[in-house]
């Protein structure tokens, strides 16, 4: 076992950790943070998308003991001061189905319009490709992040308010 | 216009903030605290094979091994429709990947360990791993018990041989009507078996209390159907339905393979084994692909008799099944297929055999489209061909023959509702059927098609329904069903027929996921029928609160019943303009009368609903003289398509899918249907390609080399069209839509490539690659290999089916 230190969701979190095991047991088994799922457990699905400083990574196919001294967001995290924009349109436009991919639809979508706050439709698509999703058909997903898009294009000074 | 004020609205999803936040919780996300344990299956590498020995002494010895069970402590078998699937297998396992003993350790890590210790002695056995040698004579017979089996009166399994069922459907003379067709048509179309993929595996947490007491959490679509299949399973046990607790929490996706009982009753009997510790068993995506249930193979042999203007005068229809180790729940499939197989059309003359048939491969079952997907890619592709060889408008042919309220089904009951023709007429406009489309550059052909579908539910005959609704203080309310939140926005459904009724908005009506102790009973979510039958008795638990709520009124204020309605969360008087009693102010405390005393009281109604007018006693060599279905959604759905002609790339331009739904309740619901369906049925006519090793190994259980759409493989647009044509006995007029969306896709995309290169395929999936060796001239069937996508060998158009074949 190994002491690791973790930002996690913004609070300082010290943690021993096996060498084998991934990030995604970890938050889940041991730091009680159940939005990443396991779909597949091989970095196939990405439902156990995390953002890691920022990027959005699969945090089945990283080891815990990788990640010391680094900042993690979670879906626990993103809404913690409310709703962001993002998931408010989620809701709105009824986007999510069984829901199982939503917490990594949501952080890989987050990352992307961080980086690339206007993204074209190839570029949202190119983003999620890598989000599997078996509900919804795609369509309202990337309908929805091209329009939060464009909304914040409209209204900069908001939009960088919810998309810290 | 509909004077409807919520349905027909797009309400926000009642789950949607629980799905955006995180908040919802799945199975796996439950906690147990530190007592829980864990449990990993030690799995079959054979097809077919006799159990010599199992050896757990080396796992028991293991660290951290609490208890290693076998078949010995549990010799029981379950089904939903007939016994043949076993918790764990007794003298022979039947499929790779089968169960045959279950380690429970103190950690997931322990249990995986010490499973790779339990030492099996195997005897093999010839497998049976093609339809052909599944019914050969002298087959080996996969369940030598057959005749034996516990099962529904509907089904007519053939002890002695591999058939599981035999369903058969006779109208009208199908000899004399061939001899008098113009034209007749006669070919063979193959399908395999495909997975459901939901993106959350199957999971369980048992907890076998020391009461007595068994409670499951499971990620299921049936846990009244749960309850009451471990209740007839788990009685040696002495177990009873009032011993059983079933808690289904949000569950991530299920397309049918949470439908029934798979692996939580191995979860049920790993907790009895461990009183008072929870267990839990977490599938992993491998085993999601091999020990749930898979969609059935089929080869459908089609001969289809037509005049020349093409109006169908015969069919005969025989479609076999490849059902794999287990049957309980894909005869079933196989059934409702042997029903319906005219597809919406109104034939008189009709042959249908369906044929479920026993092989060593994994278990099927229920999947979105309940065999209707299968039987459609080959009749949808024959009607096509016969109207191109007659040279007949394939869509003027398909209104031709289209069903029409009235008709004479093929089983001699009657058709409901239902819009067909416009549904044709929408979509044959919106893909601009007729004008043919050159594609931007010469190495790419543009093709059209046009589809038709059906779909009924395969229910039994008293497949029910029932809701209770409540009060709270503040006028929200609590309504109680055991109808599953699988994604498709049941929960939201059932608030607004509630809040239809009574005007109380959708968001102040809080719809649980089901706990079989508290929730009211629920057949299954299967068929697409809950949002109907359901539906039918949330309003009906809706109208007995409206009754009450203005009873109540009516006696403290001493009004006239008859004078009062509820509208804005109050009830109002017709005579009385100023009259508004808020809900709030009486649901549980009651109206204060000038004496002081109290009239009243909480609040609350149930509601039920039962088809009372089904029967599935059928005679059964002609299936006349019963009523299995309760209704079919019809529709059609077409497309443009983009052929590569150098790669067979297959780019979808446009779909557009045409829907009669009867009574719209939540547009963005269903039109989250329609998207979603139609990804998942593109996706298994182009992209998803199970496959087989020759020993009856699955060779690619994950999603790297099994693969389903990404949002890269899309079509480019989606037009959803919906019709209402109302549904007599549905909530406000609904029927089903779920599963009809994925139903015309392979037959659309099959079509479009015939349009555009002037190939056709007639075995699926349609990938890229068989395009590219078709118009090379190379058939697929030469080059194809050994690993197959289900188990037939050879050419479809030599698969003979004599031994077990129509009689």
């Amino acid at each position: 076992m190994k002491d690791i230190s973790i930002c996690l969701n913004g609070e300082v979190r010290q943690i021993a950790v096996a060498p084998n095991e991934t990030l995604l047991d970890v938050l889940r088994n041991r730091l009680g943070i159940k939005t990443p799922k396991e779909g597949c457990g091989r970095g196939d699905c990405g439902a156990c998308t995390i953002l890691l400083d920022g990027k959005a990574v699969r945090s089945c196919l990283i080891l815990a003991i990788e990640v010391h001294g680094q900042s993690i967001t979670t879906l626990e995290g993103v809404g913690a001061n409310g709703l962001t924009a993002l998931q408010k349109a989620f809701v709105k436009n009824n986007v999510f189905q069984c829901g199982f991919c939503a917490s990594g639809v949501i952080l890989a979508a987050s990352a992307l319009l961080a980086e690339n706050p206007q993204p074209t439709e190839s570029e949202v698509r190119e983003a999620l490709a890598g989000n599997l999703c078996r509900c919804t058909g795609y369509e309202p997903i990337v309908e929805t992040v091209l329009a939060v898009a464009k909304q914040a294009a409209r209204q900069p000074a908001a939009s960088r308010r919810t998309r810290s | 216009m509909s004077k409807n004020k919520v349905v027909g609205k797009s309400a926000v999803r009642v789950d949607g903030l629980d799905k955006v936040t995180g908040a919802a919780r799945y199975v796996d996300d439950l906690d147990f605290g530190p007592g829980l344990l864990h449990a990993v299956v030690v799995t079959s590498p054979h097809a077919h094979a006799r159990i010599v020995k199992i050896d757990t002494a080396a796992a028991e010895k293991m660290p951290g091994v609490v208890r290693v069970v076998t078949g010995k402590q549990c010799p029981y078998k379950f089904g939903l429709y007939m016994q043949d699937r076993f918790i764990f297998p007794q003298d022979r396992v039947r499929f790779v990947g089968e169960q045959v003993a279950a380690v429970i350790a103190e950690s997931p890590e322990a249990a995986l360990r010490a499973a790779k210790c339990v030492e099996v002695d195997y005897a093999p056995l010839p497998a049976v791993l093609s339809l052909d040698d599944a019914l050969k004579k002298n087959a080996v017979v996969i369940h030598p018990d057959l005749g034996n089996y516990e099962r529904v009166p509907w089904f007519f399994p053939r002890a002695g041989t591999n058939i599981a069922h035999w369903r058969k459907t006779r109208k009208g003379n199908v000899d004399q009507a061939f001899d008098e067709a113009d034209y007749i048509l006669e070919d063979t179309y193959t399908v395999p078996r495909y997975a459901h993929c939901p993106l959350e595996t199957h999971a369980v947490t048992g907890l076998f209390d020391l009461a007595g007491r068994l409670t499951l959490w499971a990620s299921s679509q049936s846990p009244y159907a749960q309850r009451g299949v471990m209740a007839v399973a788990l009685k040696p046990f002495g177990l009873s339905h009032q011993d059983i607790r079933i808690i289904t929490p949000y569950v991530g996706g299920g397309f049918g393979g949470k439908a029934g009982v798979s692996m939580e009753i191995i979860g049920a009997v790993l907790a009895i084994a461990m009183k008072g510790r929870p267990v839990k068993l977490h599938w992993t995506r491998e085993q999601e692909f091999m020990n749930t249930s898979q969609r059935q193979g089929v080869v459908a042999r089609i001969k289809m008799g037509v005049k020349k203007n093409g109006k169908i005068v015969a069919l005969d229809h025989t479609l076999h099944w490849d059902a794999g180790a287990s049957a309980e729940y894909g005869a079933n499939v196989v059934n409702a297929v042997g029903l319906s197989a005219t597809g919406p059309y109104s034939i008189p003359n009709v042959k249908i055999d369906s044929v479920c048939v026993y092989t060593n491969m994994p278990p099927c079952g229920a999947y979105r489209g309940f065999g209707y997907s299968e039987f459609h890619f080959g009749l949808e592709s024959h009607i096509t061909r016969i109207a191109q060889a007659l040279g007949i408008d394939p869509v003027k042919m398909r209104t031709l023959n289209a069903i029409r309220e009235g008709d004479t089904l093929a089983y001699g009951a009657k058709m409901n509702p239902g819009d067909l023709c416009k549904a044709i007429d929408r979509v044959a406009k919106e893909i601009g059927w007729g004008k043919k489309e050159k594609a931007a550059k010469a190495h790419k052909a543009i093709g059209k098609s046009l589809a038709c579908f059906w779909k009924a539910p395969a229910m039994p005959p008293n497949a029910s329904s029932a809701a209770y609704l409540k009060f709270n203080e503040d006028g929200s309310m609590n309504l109680a069903v055991s109808g599953m939140e699988i994604g498709q926005g049941f929960l939201t459904v059932m608030a607004q027929v509630a809040s239809e009724v009574l005007s109380v908005p959708v968001n102040k009506i809080r719809v649980e996921t089901p706990d079989t102790d508290r929730n009211a009973y629920e057949w299954q979510t299967v068929g697409s029928h809950v949002t109907w039958s359901c539906g039918n008795a949330v309003r009906s638990a809706a109208e007995e609160v409206k009754t009450k709520l203005i009873a109540t009124v009516a006696r403290a204020k001493k009004m006239k019943v008859a004078d009062l309605y509820l509208a804005a969360e109050c009830v109002k008087s017709r005579k009385d303009a100023a009259f508004a009693l808020p809900f709030r102010d009486f649901v549980i405390d009651g109206i204060m009368r000038p004496d002081g005393r109290y009239v009243g009281g909480p609040i609350h109604g149930t509601g039920m609903f039962m088809p009372e007018f089904t029967s599935a006693l059928g005679d059964p060599e002609t299936s006349q003289g019963g009523h299995p279905n309760v209704h079919y959604t019809v529709g059609a759905a077409g497309l443009v398509l983009e052929v590569d002609k150098e790669t067979g790339k297959l780019t979808v331009l446009k779909v557009a899918l045409a829907v009669d739904v009867g009574q719209v309740i939540n547009p963005d619901l269903v039109k989250g249907q329609v998207v979603g369906g139609i990804l998942q049925g593109l996706a298994t006519a182009m992209y998803e390609d199970i496959r087989f090793a020759a020993d009856g190994r699955l060779l690619n259980p994950n999603f790297t080399d099994y693969k389903i759409p990404t949002t890269l493989d899309c079509p480019l647009e989606i037009v959803p069209i919906m019709l209402e044509t109302p549904q007599p006995d549905g909530p406000f007029g609904a029927r089903g839509v779920g599963e009809h969306t994925m139903i015309a896709a392979a037959p659309n995309i099959a079509d479009a490539i015939a349009d555009a290169v002037d190939v056709r395929l007639k075995t699926m999936p349609l990938t890229a690659e068989k395009v590219a060796l078709a118009m090379r001239g190379i058939e697929y069937e030469d080059v194809k290999g050994d690993n197959l996508g289900f188990c037939f060998r050879g050419r479809p158009c030599d698969y003979c089916f004599d031994v077990g074949g129509a009689s």
